[in-house]
């Protein structure tokens, strides 16, 4: 994977709650067997909207999404994940993330960035007064910055230690886990023989 | 201090645990289809990885299969790829695999409580949210993205943080024609779709030990839909007696073993939850969705709200969007509301006893002249089963449309879709918008409400509908 330490990018609003991942991908985009191509599915049906924000000619490039709270609810979908990343947004903020979500993204390189409600509502008046209005990511130091001056916009964001850890180095979740081999045989030693399996023996 | 059942279960699958790193849990059984899985075998292949146990693993094809035709080759070339991919990749790693056409075949969720391989006690994932279908065996069952699909193929663990306990304790009796689904369809109403986030929920009380282990699946299974991490019951007598002489059961003195232990699995008297949610059962009535999230809830009785009811601007925007995409009009009673297409089935609602239940209500009556009623088994042997009691013959007599198993209408990515603008009732888990096919507009329903709806054409309860002559 890919090490994540700041990003600056366009911000887009996405004013919405409750953000599902059927909105954010619908199901008929989903019969691709690769990880890429599926920006062509992202908010699809949003995306007949000329007025919607990703066809606004402002939002092009746009590459931090500022989303309402409940952001990625529903379906376990990791391409909800992907066309995001496809489309180009290397962040998500919102002042809450699905549980599924929230770790798809982790494990694909998509920082999603909690923040406090009122937080997202700054960023979202900042955005609508400035034209480009861009945001910093720092991963490093956990924080949010968008503008200057003493209307600055600077806050921290949650994210979990390890996700951070795993985004800041780049590592790959599977090579990891392998390096713990011997243990992962211990406990398998250790496993009832009534437990179920799906083969014959 | 004592344990929770989640902790007990989580407890007993820690292969490893450090300071300032999530667990690794062990997974007992990780459950395959065709849609979230491509890419992670792909991953293997790439990495030169093999699936540790394909002996803990089994794919079945659901989410894309045709429910009309399904002895030929899927007619869809994007659909057929994928499940093509999923043959191919089964084969390729030593999977078991029930494909189209096979007795085991169906939904995910259906198939492994009805094979007998989701026991109490076990931690099974899936790369489907609906995973906590599981739970209701006293199992630790959550969904998963694909790339953790890849990680469980290769590793047959997960890197887990521990999540917080909550309990929700419904009390009294459930009134007669309310189901678990207006339960749960309640339950989200009052907290939300996110107030379960970062809980595994332990559901119990009175009414809860009260359902049948196909009403159980049906309440575990929404637990997603408040953003619960997992949902789970404690297994009891009705758990053990479902269990025992399926097929993949233990048998024997092993099976004797397993019950022994299972008995341990409930929360202990001093164990302490998180969080507490309080229900009483004898207050419920049948509960349908009006909005576009299943926290947009109602009374049957009730009428559509207006935005000015929410006191959150969050949530009276999100109402007004709502209305907006489902055509509705705040202050409409709920049964005016006209209804196009019934679906009954799903993973929340496609088992035989759901399909008994439709039976009965639709026994001596039709389905109204401008709806159109979907019965969808959500497995082969369920589909087996319900005609070897005659109820396909009941749902044919009323005008429906009998169809093979699979996810079918839940979700849409097979032929059987709303088209934009229809309106349903669905015994599915999703309102969300275009869930059902691009524009369409969803009301969830429980299966008596499924069925009353499809005789009257708008949304309705058995309790509405005149009594079956002679």
């Amino acid at each position: 994977m890919e090490q994540f330490h700041t990003h600056t990018g366009l911000a887009v609003p996405l004013k919405r709650s409750n953000v599902d991942t059927d909105q954010i991908i619908p199901a008929v985009y989903l019969k691709r067997v690769t990880r890429s191509g599926f920006e062509d599915g992202l908010f699809a049906a949003w995306r007949n909207d000329p007025e919607f924000v990703l066809n606004q000619e402002r939002f092009s490039g746009g590459s931090v999404l500022v989303a309402g709270p409940d952001f990625g609810t529903g379906s376990s979908r990791e391409h909800a994940v992907w066309a995001l990343q496809n489309y180009g947004f290397k962040v998500v903020i919102s002042s809450r993330f699905a549980d599924i979500f929230r770790g798809n993204s982790g494990k694909a390189g998509l920082v999603a960035a909690q923040v406090d409600e009122k937080v997202v509502s700054r960023l979202w008046d900042y955005i609508d007064t400035t034209p480009g209005a861009e945001i910093t990511v720092d991963l490093v130091s956990r924080t949010i910055t968008a503008g200057d001056g003493p209307d600055q916009i600077h806050d921290s964001f949650d994210i979990d230690d390890y996700t951070r850890w795993r985004l800041l180095e780049g590592l790959d979740d599977i090579g990891i886990t392998l390096g713990h081999e011997a243990e992962i045989a211990s406990f398998e030693a250790g496993r009832p023989s009534w437990k179920p399996v799906t083969l014959p023996g | 201090m004592g344990k929770t059942l989640a902790e007990k279960i989580w407890d007993e699958h820690v292969v490893r645990s450090a300071e300032g790193e999530p667990d690794l849990l062990y997974i007992d059984l990780h459950l395959i289809h065709e849609v979230t899985s491509p890419q992670a075998f792909d991953g293997l292949r790439l990495t030169n990885r093999r699936v540790r146990r394909p002996d803990l693993t089994l794919a079945t094809e659901d989410h894309n299969v045709p429910t009309l035709d399904w002895d030929l080759p899927i007619a869809d070339p994007v659909s057929r790829t994928q499940v093509e991919t999923l043959r191919k990749n089964a084969a390729e790693f030593g999977v078991r695999l029930h494909p189209l056409g096979d007795i085991e075949q169906g939904i995910v969720h259906v198939v492994g409580p009805q094979l007998g391989l989701t026991q109490p006690g076990m931690t099974i994932v899936c790369g489907d949210s609906h995973t906590s279908t599981h739970g209701a065996f006293g199992a630790l069952a959550f969904g998963i993205g694909t790339s953790e699909v890849e990680h469980v193929l290769a590793t047959q663990t997960l890197p887990q943080a521990r999540p917080k306990t909550m309990a929700v304790t419904v009390n009294g009796t459930l009134p007669d024609g309310v189901t678990a689904k207006d339960l749960v369809l309640t339950l989200i109403t009052n907290t939300g779709t996110g107030g379960g986030q970062g809980y595994v929920v332990e559901y119990r009380g009175e009414a809860i030990e009260a359902l049948s282990m196909e009403a159980r699946m049906t309440v575990c299974n929404m637990s997603i839909e408040w953003g619960a991490k997992a949902g789970l019951i404690a297994p009891d007598q009705t758990t053990f007696d479902y269990i025992e002489g399926r097929p993949e059961a233990p048998s024997g003195a092993d099976w004797e073993a397993a019950v022994a232990h299972w008995k341990g699995l409930v929360t202990d008297a001093d164990a302490e939850f998180d969080a507490e949610i309080v229900l009483d059962a004898s207050t419920m009535t049948p509960f349908v969705t009006w909005g576009t999230n299943p926290g947009q809830g109602a009374p049957l009785a009730a009428t559509v709200p207006a935005p000015a009811d929410f006191d959150s601007p969050t949530e009276a925007l999100a109402c007004e969007k709502a209305l907006d995409y489902m055509g509705l009009t705040a202050g409409t009673p709920l049964r005016d509301i006209k209804v196009d297409t019934v679906f009954v089935g799903s993973c929340t609602n496609g088992r035989i006893e759901d399909l008994r239940l439709a039976a009965s209500i639709l026994q001596g009556r039709s389905v109204a002249a401008d709806t159109r009623l979907l019965v969808v088994p959500g497995s082969v042997r369920v589909r087996m089963q319900a005609e070897a009691e005659g109820l396909h013959e009941i749902f044919t007599a009323a005008g429906a449309e009998w169809r093979g198993a699979g996810c079918s209408m839940c979700l849409g990515m097979n032929p059987d879709q709303l088209a934009p603008g229809e309106r349903s009732a669905s015994t599915s888990n999703r309102n969300f918008e275009g869930r059902q096919g691009k524009g369409g507009r969803t009301h969830l329903v429980s299966v008596p409400v499924a069925a009353a709806t499809a005789v009257r054409g708008t949304l309705s309860s058995p309790a509405d509908l005149d009594p079956v002559a002679g």
